[in-house]
């Protein structure tokens, strides 16, 4: 059987081969074929900083994780991208009268599909500005390429320290997790009263792996005792093992600073484990999948980047806009993604021009009222906003985040 | 002692998940001498034909036990139906060639299933609908669901009803003999078609029972939930013997055990590795598995 499978095939590849050598017309149509290749590389290749700004639409790039593991990110970013551009336009848009209009990329949650998106935003469809992206992993992937090409990146949600420290390019419109660890910290010291904690961190993630070290750091500095960190992987779908072994220790609260599909397997494992203790994360858990940690979620308490509760009228303005328009209660990432397109706006407003460089300058200068705080840029492109901490309650399928208090940097 | 006890039964908990996913795969290897490497998406297709079925019944709304039954039936039936098709239009086309072209037309079949998978039902993780109320067991300090409980449960008894289809009933001999020489059956007046295809339902009725039992405890599943899944499930086939039922929930057990042990240890993110080191080393040093016996191949 295998001899005759063997002869069957093998004089067709080697004619084959044999083909391809000898014949020129084929090699001429390869070269040819490799000639042009490079030709449309040429044609995508963009020098630095030059918009080629010809007035029409101003054209601007979201890229996100529209499907995959972070697809709530992705889907409420975009929604509140769409409603900040929709509001712009419909107001007469910016640089005197042009309209905005936006182009999404989804990538898929996948970093290096986060950096095809942004290199194809920018070479190809020659965008002014990129908005992007919420998980630090992706933001940190994408950013470089914005940074070689000197067109301003705006990340609504990516609290990662290092994303902004990419380049002068990149900036963010949400705090840093140096200072949502020290929120947490503060908030399980002094009003939950715990004093020994494990943290499960997600290895994977630049957004879980720095705030685990902040969490920590800011715990130990408080009095408290901080485990040892625990370890898994995006996707993992059995924690019991690790949760098992942190049972053992006795801890008085777990924090779960990885993102929401895994926080909610994780809260719920940990009940059916019978470990009741508080259990907190970061605004990575602001996720549609949460809701898949059911009952398990009592007792959970997360940092936030805003409180849809505040009697703030641009905050109430936004959130009944939202609802108009989607039919839904927007999340924390909508409501930034949504400032990041008011500053984005307030700049080239300022700027005057699409030019890469001089709105960077103007973005630099940011300073004003945001539906999650004032949005002020600071030397390092970030912003110095509160944070509020909110109690996770699940009711009748759905969850609530509910207001507790909020937290003042310095 | 209360966590060496919990860890053993989170051990077992997630073995009898690979080991319910090795039984499909063991069976259709002991007739056919064909690793179905789509198995373990057929077991994705299981858990998908669940959920939609328990969302047309409603069932996280009023969980039921017999709502939970009869979706678990939907999605056998679905999945048997699945398996005689892609057995029909993808393995019997090559079925006499060599072993080799049915082993890639299995990889073939394998990515079309997760990436059409991807293309129908979306990249994104969906949740599975809550069809029996969870409740918590605890035992001298060892908790167990009574989700984790039931897999145990049905593992087992899948495993002996299989054994008893194998090797009491008609079709069994059938199944039996076609393993043993299909020519030769066929001549003795076997329909080895017929044979074969059961075989095809049966294994991936056994995965959907897999993907429902799998997505209740664990309430996440995506097109490519099979993946990662499906490989350990063959490494633990591998491990028990592959061909060989009890051995294939040996090798489950065995799997799921030494990953908690690891998960338990500073090593917690290696524990998907645990399983491709077994293999390995059961390559290299018992080929024929745990259970199996090493039979000279015919010429």
């Amino acid at each position: 059987m295998k001899d005759y499978w063997c002869q069957r095939v093998k004089p067709t590849i080697v004619c084959t081969m044999a083909d391809v050598r000898d014949s020129s017309p084929w090699r001429a149509t390869a070269l040819v074929a490799v000639a042009l290749a490079f030709c449309a590389a040429a044609a995508c290749e963009r020098r630095p900083g030059a918009a080629g700004d010809s007035g029409g639409d101003v054209v601007i790039g979201m890229y996100g994780s529209l499907t995959g593991d972070g697809a709530s990110f992705g889907i409420s970013s975009r929604e509140g991208t769409e409603l900040a551009v929709a509001e712009i336009n419909a107001a007469g848009g910016v640089l005197g009268g042009r309209k905005f209009r936006l182009l999404v990329e989804d990538d898929q949650s996948k970093p290096e599909e986060a950096s095809n998106a942004v290199t194809k935003l920018i070479t190809q469809d020659r965008v002014v500005a990129v908005l992007g992206e919420v998980a630090s992993r992706r933001s940190l992937a994408a950013a470089p390429i914005a940074q070689k090409f000197q067109i301003p990146m705006i990340s609504p949600a990516s609290t990662n320290e290092r994303v902004t420290a990419v380049g002068d390019y990149i900036f963010r419109v949400c705090f840093i997790d140096p200072f949502q660890g020290e929120v947490l910290a503060k908030f399980a010291y002094n009003d939950l009263k715990v004093r020994k904690v494990a943290i499960l961190r997600d290895i994977q993630q630049d957004y879980s792996v720095g705030l685990t070290d902040s969490v920590a750091r800011n715990f130990k500095a408080l009095g408290g005792q901080v485990l040892e960190p625990v370890s898994y992987s995006t996707g993992d779908a059995d924690f019991k093992a690790i949760l098992t072994k942190v049972r053992s220790e006795r801890p008085d609260a777990i924090f779960a600073t990885g993102y929401y599909s895994e926080a909610a397997i994780i809260t719920r494992q940990a009940r059916e484990l019978g470990m009741k203790m508080p259990m907190l994360g970061g605004d990575g858990w602001v996720g549609d999948a949460l809701k898949n940690g059911r009952e398990a979620l009592n007792n959970t308490f997360i940092s936030n980047h805003y409180s849809g509760d505040n009697p703030d009228p641009i905050v109430q303005g936004f959130v009944s806009a939202y609802r108009v328009k989607f039919g839904r209660e927007p999340d924390a990432i909508a409501a930034l993604a949504y400032d990041s397109v008011k500053v984005l706006t307030d700049a080239l407003n300022r700027a005057k021009t699409t030019e890469g460089p001089k709105l960077r300058d103007a973005l630099a200068a940011t300073d004003l009222p945001g539906v999650t705080g004032r949005l002020k840029m600071n030397a390092q492109r970030n912003v110095d906003k509160p944070a509020v901490i909110q109690e996770v309650t699940y009711a009748n399928g759905d969850v609530k985040f509910v207001y507790k208090t909020t937290i003042n940097p310095g | 002692m209360d966590t060496f006890l919990q860890q053993l039964i989170n051990g077992l908990s997630l073995g009898a998940i690979y080991a319910l996913i090795a039984l499909g795969y063991t069976m259709v290897y002991g007739v056919l001498r064909l690793i179905n490497f789509a198995h373990g998406d057929v077991y994705m297709l299981g858990a998908f034909a669940g959920y939609f079925l328990a969302n047309a019944l409603n069932l996280d709304a009023n969980p039921s036990v017999v709502g939970a039954i009869a979706v678990t039936m939907g999605a056998m039936a679905a999945c048997a139906l699945i398996g005689i098709v892609i057995e029909r239009f993808a393995y019997r086309p090559v079925r006499h060639h060599s072993r080799l072209t049915s082993l890639i037309t299995a990889i073939g079949v394998s990515l079309l299933l997760e990436y059409g998978g991807q293309v129908v039902f979306g990249a994104t993780p969906r949740f599975f609908p809550q069809m029996i109320r969870s409740e918590i067991y605890t035992l001298g300090g060892v908790q167990i669901t009574n989700q984790n409980l039931l897999i145990i449960v049905v593992a087992v008894v899948l495993m002996f009803a299989l054994e008893y289809i194998v090797h009491r009933t008609r079709i069994g001999k059938a199944m039996r003999a076609t393993s043993f020489n299909l020519s030769v059956a066929k001549l003795m007046g076997i329909n080895t078609d017929l044979v074969i295809a059961f075989t095809f339902a049966l294994g991936s009725a056994l995965a959907a029972v897999g993907g429902v039992m799998v997505a209740l405890a664990i309430p996440r599943i995506d097109p490519l939930m099979g993946l990662m899944t499906g490989l350990k499930a063959f490494v633990a086939a591998v491990l028990g013997g592959i061909g060989n039922i009890p051995g294939a929930m040996i090798g489950g057990v065995l799997i799921g055990l030494m990953e908690t042990w690891l998960g338990a240890t500073a090593y917690s993110t290696y524990r998907d590795a645990v399983a491709f080191g077994v293999l390995i080393l059961i390559l290299l040093f018992r080929p024929a598995g745990i259970m199996g016996s090493s039979v000279t191949e015919k010429v």
